[in-house]
């Protein structure tokens, strides 16, 4: 990149974008973590109770520990498909 | 007393063989008894670039499975006295490693070396947990570039909670960062993380810097490690990351590029 481009603000530095990227992603990394390690098994755990009714994937299974202050707020969230009462009906 | 120090990095093609064998032979050189261990079991490669390939009879799996003695394995250096090294094995697998084993081999050296490098594999498997497990210390070897960057942070968790200093409960692991790859060029022109960006990101102590340079292959197509060719940035980066890890306050070098002309500063080269 030319000092033309620099001084007409055209473009922002490549280096700098990495380094903003990197900032975000790790501050992330760094908070999972931290997280106590029954995380994994929670997630495997609750998809068996899960799937007992609803046919469903790992992947539609998120769980989430975040840290607010004080307090450590546990997330879950289940993506279930479309047509639960078809999907049940087939399973039982 | 004496010091594991483990060479890593998570991300493959950094630099770990490359720093492990030049910085293993700049103790050694200092005067330290050195011992540099291969933990790459499957893919051995520090006998290749520290020119010994063709004198290896036994490995460190034979030494753990006991089917030879360390002081079968060990080779000797032909570059420099004081150092040794134990080549890991090619046709096993990386859970021939374990925990107990390891530990045996380790301190076994223990008694007759100051200093023991363990070059680490990349990845976070088997190989590389076991590298670093009985560490003191540690050498982040990290390219200014976002993968390894990212790679490297998360080795510092590791270190951080699987290590046996982690697992004992007594003080962690020292993290020293070794830049590797830099180009002053690039990264006064914004193409590049910068040094201080990096250890900005990383937040550990900087051991050193070491450039970019073509002596680093010229070096492996030898078998020479890059640090016995003192004409070289590379070579005298390496000498001076040993200084420093030996105490010694020595001022970075070759962190700023060459002055350009002013054209081809004001329309880009």
């Amino acid at each position: 990149m030319s000092f033309l481009d620099y001084l007409l603000g055209t473009r922002k530095k490549t280096a700098t974008v990495a380094k903003d990227r990197l900032q975000i992603i790790l501050a992330r990394e760094r908070v999972d973590r931290k997280g106590p390690d029954f995380l994994p098994e929670l997630r495997q755990e609750l998809l068996q109770v899960i799937s007992k009714y609803v046919k469903i994937d790992l992947d539609q299974v998120k769980v989430n520990l975040e840290h607010d202050g004080n307090f450590e707020v546990l997330e879950l969230n289940i993506v279930l498909p479309e047509s639960i009462t078809g999907t049940k009906k087939s399973v039982l | 007393m004496t010091k594991v120090i483990v060479v890593t990095s998570g991300k493959g093609g950094v630099g770990k063989t490359t720093s492990s064998s030049s910085f293993a032979s700049g103790l050694a050189l200092r005067g330290h008894k050195t011992a540099v261990i291969d933990f790459d079991v499957g893919l051995r490669n520090l006998d290749l670039i520290m020119g010994c390939e063709r004198r290896v009879v036994y490995d460190f799996v034979n030494v753990i499975n006991g089917e030879a003695t360390l002081k079968q394995a060990l080779i000797k250096d032909k570059h420099c006295d004081n150092l040794f090294v134990l080549p890991a094995s090619q046709t096993r697998d990386k859970d021939a490693l374990d925990k107990e084993n390891v530990g045996r081999v380790i301190n076994e050296l223990r008694d007759s070396f100051d200093f023991i490098v363990c070059d680490s594999p990349a990845g976070i498997e088997k190989g590389a947990l076991m590298a670093l497990y009985y560490a003191d210390e540690a050498l982040i070897v990290t390219n200014p570039e976002v993968s390894s960057v990212r790679d490297s942070d998360r080795i510092l968790g590791i270190l951080a909670a699987k290590s046996k200093r982690a697992e004992d409960g007594i003080e962690p692991i020292k993290e020293h960062l070794l830049i590797t790859r830099y180009s002053p060029r690039r990264a006064a022109a914004g193409e590049m993380l910068s040094v201080p960006d990096v250890q900005e990101i990383l937040s550990i102590p900087l051991l050193g810097v070491i450039p970019e340079t073509e002596a680093v292959l010229q070096a492996s197509n030898a078998g020479i490690p890059v640090i016995h060719d003192i004409e070289s940035n590379a070579g005298q980066a390496y000498r001076d990351v040993v200084a420093r890890f030996l105490g010694e306050d020595v001022p970075m070098r070759f962190l700023t590029a060459d002055k350009k002309g002013f054209f081809s500063r004001l329309f880009g080269a």
